[in-house]
């Protein structure tokens, strides 16, 4: 499937800025389910925007801007070429030690109701027969059924375990839960940021969009997407991982002054009829 | 203290016959009265506090500004004890070097099976965030600070590396300073080794750790989280021993992935930054969001190797209690060579046979926190009571993992000025070796002494106090002036 | 250097220099209200040092009652004053203790002793008598350190802006010691230019000490106008809003040098210096004295603002 991406972030504020910061993780790299045809980013940085990967293998462009400024944009736009291949990811090239991906964060952090819950899905029954990869479907489907997709009710630093608590929340939150109850299962697992294309006739969807990975040993990484009940398939396009969503979020930032801030977030997707060379 | 005697080593011996080391000290204590000791105590408390060397202890309640206790009576060690310390913090210091490198790159030492994976990964003291970051020379601990005890005439152990953010060696050099003031004619006596130079020493071995992107004079700053921070003496006293800026986070900002200091003539670009903030606090944008100490963009500025950090991020995974146990096998693995050093035997609680063996002698163990810090936490059993053993004893049981035991070292002592007169006290010794282009340990560190009689613990948060070091220089060795006594002792990082 | 240390050593040698002249002011309060008196006490007096201090409001927000005891409590030593000299004290230290490393380690000293004997004076131990004394020491520390500051420091930007800092601080509170004289009330049953009015002014110009060097220009009797000349035009006259910003404006000058770059404040500070230099007393006084006095602080305080923006945000 031919993606055409167009990502819009624009904030505004009511008083001038001395500076900006911006960590960006905008950009998604050619793996075996997708290939990236064109990509650019533009902000209104004047000039060079430094670039590197870090640790976990995620292309990261550095944002800063240290004149009087009001507004920040920062503007993607691409084509990313994208197949099915059931969800697997594989091993990547990444050199980051799987049992890294073992560790608990602030925001990944399971608590008893959690634990008991991720702990019944393999103790239920014919559990002890189950595989890794079957307890790993379980889980994404038992977090469907319990965590009910509901947006406003949580926001970028609400924890796994109080979106678990509520009993409801969005993408990032339903990955947040996964990752953290197959930690708890001894299945290493991370955050996955990225887009997904909704059919304009099927139901509708967040655009940008957040699910998880497990670490199978005999596949390496699949994703799970507890929010759509599925693997991710030709329609996702996969951008950045993360222990958790601070460590995989699109845009992380901070600045001196500025007073409110007015944050305006367009996302569109749609799909390209022929393949541009 | 006389029963005491057959327990303990003491550093000075039998008051009769002395150790030689400690001849020309001895007689100096048997002939003066103990009004000296206390009227020159006095002078260095008041000087200590006109200079401000101050301590803010956490949690107190009392004076915010309290000084260290100084014991006038200083600690010595000669020419031979300290060659041989001195080969061995080396080794040990770049075996924890090559471990960092190691452990954030390759992980030979994890396949290996001689350190386990899971003692790494899980532990909050790893840092993934530097898998594969290179820094300059390999070197992530530039400055340590090894505790060391001594429980006998050759017998040295190691107790502790810290690799983080080391503190003390401000003590070792006021100690100093306020000896030859106080004792100007002991001084002559002894042939004492310098340590005024540690300044220099480290701004060479920061210089000498500066990135690809330096061209140039390297720019070294020393970030500190500000005046409020119990150690800021100390960072103020570096910085400007070295003649460098004394930064604090907002002082600092990212552009275009460099590191520049906001100053009254615009930005200056910083090459390496001294950093005696936690890696939690250094970059809000990657590490705590909530920190407002740190450089938000450092760690990517860092990353891209435009900025050099010392101590590195992540060094904390080599000081960690637990891994602690295995540094002797990393000597032997990396440097291929015996240990100098010895380790305490340490046993850690997170094994149930083990566990069930401390629970079973905490009378006669030390039993720490894996993650606790600064005497806070511990249990010293054979100073314990019973009650403080078994509420202990369900600590323990609560979280097994989170304790290791040590049996209760014989920790030498010292003389020791008391009030009413001298007596032996507890010490240990923490010297401090800077890592850089070459390995450099200036002769010296900061003794630490238990004050309450009997007491184990040397913490300054626990009522101890501090003593100047002397290193005597072999008395064959000429006393000019351009001899090893003025350089700090060199040695290559070759093998 | 760090803007920071540089706003630091600035605000430093301000709040150093604020507490010398709180000091002045005091002493100007305290000689007033010994003058002979018709009636009321020195309740007058004693509020005109209130209001010159700029504490009025703050004062009246804690006591009923203005008495010499209350007043010298509060300007002196009032936890709850930010502008008390206990609090000048207590700030300066903190600046200098976050720039440690900027200061020399005799205005360190200084700076700490000061704040460390001060810790033993306590109001309630005060008494009358000893209250010149107190504010004698206070003036005293401030030269110490000021004589520490210039004796040991290099002579570069640091140099600069501790000098600024002390020189703005001065033409403010000059400004405002003159101002005493506006806010204070001659009792009805006298005369402008009686003996009451007489020693109003000699208290003025002894708080500043200057009552010598005006019989040294003058050599004559005290007369409002060249009391007033003398406090604000003569450039000889070193606390003289005119010899103040003579200093300011050769301050930012060396910056600018050292610094190869002019901005703002050597322009505004040119503009203030040359409107002292060139003004008349007899000018002044037509327009009012208090509105003039009024206005300085006013431009004095933007220059201030100005010199933040041009070095010590960064």
């Amino acid at each position: 499937m031919l993606l055409q991406i167009e990502h819009d972030t624009f904030y505004r504020y009511d008083a001038p800025l001395r500076y900006t910061i911006q960590t960006l993780r905008l950009s998604p790299k050619n793996e075996p389910m997708q290939q990236i045809m064109r990509w650019r980013i533009e902000t209104n940085q004047n000039g060079f925007m430094p670039q590197c990967e870090d640790s976990f293998g995620n292309i990261t462009h550095t944002l800063a801007i240290d004149r009087p400024h009001d507004y920040v944009s920062v503007k993607v736009s691409g084509e990313v070429l994208t197949r099915d291949t059931g969800g697997v990811f594989g091993f990547g090239t990444e050199t980051m030690p799987v049992a890294v991906y073992l560790r608990e964060t602030d925001l990944t952090a399971a608590d008893a109701a959690m634990t008991e819950f991720a702990e019944q899905l393999r103790s239920g029954s014919r559990g002890a027969d189950l595989s890794e990869i079957e307890l790993m479907h379980r889980l994404c489907e038992a977090i469907a059924d319990t965590v009910a997709y509901r947006i406003g009710e949580t926001h970028s630093e609400t924890s796994a375990a109080r979106a678990f608590a509520q009993q409801q929340g969005v993408c990032q939150d339903h990955a947040h839960i996964f990752v953290a109850c197959a930690r708890r299962l001894g299945v290493p697992a991370r955050y996955v940021s990225g887009y997904m294309f909704h059919d304009p006739h099927g139901a509708e969807g967040e655009a940008a969009h957040a699910w998880a990975e497990a670490y199978i040993p005999d596949l390496g990484w699949v994703g799970f997407d507890p929010s759509n009940r599925q693997s991710p398939t030709e329609a996702y396009v996969r951008m950045a991982v993360g222990l958790d969503y601070r460590g995989a979020a699109p845009i992380l930032g901070l600045r001196h002054g500025g007073g409110e801030e007015d944050l305006e977030v367009k996302v569109r997707i749609s799909q390209a009829h022929s393949v541009n060379q | 203290m006389r029963g005491e005697a057959e327990r303990f080593f003491d550093e000075l011996g039998a008051v009769e016959n002395p150790r030689a080391a400690y001849r020309l000290l001895a007689e100096w204590l048997a002939n003066t009265p103990p009004e000296i000791f206390e009227k020159r105590r006095q002078n260095a408390e008041i000087l200590f506090r006109r200079i401000g060397i101050t301590f803010a202890v956490y949690g107190d309640g009392g004076d915010p500004e309290r000084i260290i206790p100084f014991d006038v009576i200083p600690r010595l060690l000669d020419a031979e004890e300290w060659r041989f310390l001195v080969r061995g913090l080396e080794q040990r210091v770049n075996a924890l070097n090559a471990f960092l490198h190691d452990v954030y790159h390759e992980r030979e030492i994890l396949r290996a099976g001689v350190v386990p994976e899971q003692l790494v990964f899980q532990n909050a003291s790893f840092a993934p965030e530097m898998c594969g970051v290179s820094v300059p020379r390999n070197v992530y601990t530039q400055i340590a600070g090894i505790d060391m005890v001594r429980t006998g005439e050759k017998e040295f152990f190691v107790l502790e590396d810290n690799v983080r953010t080391p503190s003390g060696v401000s003590y070792m050099l006021e100690n100093r300073e306020m000896m030859m003031r106080l004792f100007p004619d002991l001084f002559a006596q002894h042939r004492i080794a310098p340590v005024e130079q540690y300044p220099e020493a480290l701004l060479e071995t920061l210089q000498s750790v500066a990135g690809p992107y330096c061209d140039g004079e390297p720019v070294v700053a020393v970030l500190t989280p500000g005046h409020f921070n119990s150690a800021y003496f100390e960072h103020s006293f570096l910085a400007d021993q070295m003649g460098v800026e004394l930064v604090e986070g907002s002082d600092l900002f990212v552009r275009d992935n460099f590191v520049f200091m906001r100053t009254t003539q615009g930005p200056q670009k910083v090459d390496i930054l001294y950093r005696r903030i936690d890696d939690g606090f250094l970059d809000p944008l990657c590490f705590r969001p909530d920190s407002a100490l740190g450089v938000p963009g450092l760690m990517n500025a860092y990353r891209a190797g435009t900025i050099n950090l010392a101590n590195a991020v992540g060094t904390g995974i080599a000081d960690d209690k637990e891994i602690y146990m295995y540094v002797p096998k990393m000597i032997s693995f990396y440097l291929g060579e015996e240990p100098i050093l010895k380790n305490v035997a340490t046993y850690a609680c997170g094994d149930p046979d083990t566990c069930a063996y401390v629970l079973e002698n905490l009378s006669e163990l030390v039993v720490k926190e894996v993650h606790g810090s600064g005497g806070y936490g511990m249990l010293v059993g054979p100073a314990s009571t019973r009650e403080e053993c078994a509420d202990y004893a369900e600590r323990i049981k609560a979280n097994p993992g989170g304790f290791i035991a040590q049996p209760t070292l014989s920790l030498s002592t010292c003389p020791t000025f008391v009030g009413s007169g001298v007596a032996p006290r507890h010490v240990d010794f923490r010297p401090f070796v800077l890592s850089g282009d070459r390995v450099r340990i200036v002769p010296g560190g900061l003794t630490r002494v238990a004050l309450k009689e009997g007491s184990l613990v040397v913490n300054s948060s626990q009522g101890g106090g501090t003593k100047d070091t002397w290193v005597l220089e072999a008395s064959e060795a000429p006393a000019g002036p351009a001899d090893a006594a003025s350089s700090p002792v060199d040695t290559s990082m070759e093998q | 250097m760090l803007s920071r240390t540089a706003d630091n050593l600035y605000w430093l040698s301000r709040y150093m220099e604020r507490a010398e002249n709180l000091a002045r002011i005091l002493d100007v309060g305290l000689r007033m209200s010994m003058l002979p008196h018709l009636e009321g006490g020195a309740v007058s007096e004693w509020r005109s040092t209130l209001a010159a201090a700029g504490g009025l409001a703050g004062f009246d927000a804690h006591f009923d009652e203005t008495t010499a005891q209350h007043v010298v409590e509060y300007l002196a030593f009032d936890p709850q004053n930010p502008s008390s000299i206990r609090n000048c004290i207590k700030v300066a230290r903190e600046n200098g203790r976050a720039v440690r490393t900027a200061l020399t380690g005799e205005m360190w000293e200084s700076l700490n002793a000061t704040w460390l004997e001060l810790a033993d004076v306590h109001p309630q131990n005060l008494e009358r008598g000893e209250i010149a004394a107190f504010l004698d020491w206070v003036k005293e520390r401030s030269l110490q350190f000021r004589g520490s500051a210039y004796g040991s420091m290099l002579r570069n930007d640091g140099f600069f802006f501790t000098r600024l800092g002390t020189f703005i601080e001065r033409g403010d509170n000059t400004a405002r010691i003159l101002d005493v004289k506006y806010h204070v009330l001659l009792p009805q049953t006298e005369r402008v230019g009686g003996s009451l009015d007489h020693y109003q002014w000699a208290a003025i110009l002894r708080s500043v000490s200057a009552l010598g060097s005006y019989h040294w220009v003058y050599r004559d009797n005290l007369k409002p106008w060249q009391i007033a000349e003398l406090l604000i035009l003569r450039p000889e006259m070193p606390r003289s809003l005119s010899a103040c910003l003579a200093e300011v404006n050769n301050y930012l000058d060396r910056l600018a040098l050292a610094y190869g770059a002019t901005g703002e404040t050597q322009r505004l500070a040119g503009q203030l210096h040359a409107e002292l230099r060139y003004g008349r007393i007899d000018q002044i006084f037509q327009a009012g004295l208090h509105e003039f006095l009024t206005d300085f602080i006013g431009k004095n305080r933007h220059l201030s603002s100005e010199i933040s923006t041009q070095y010590l945000i960064g």
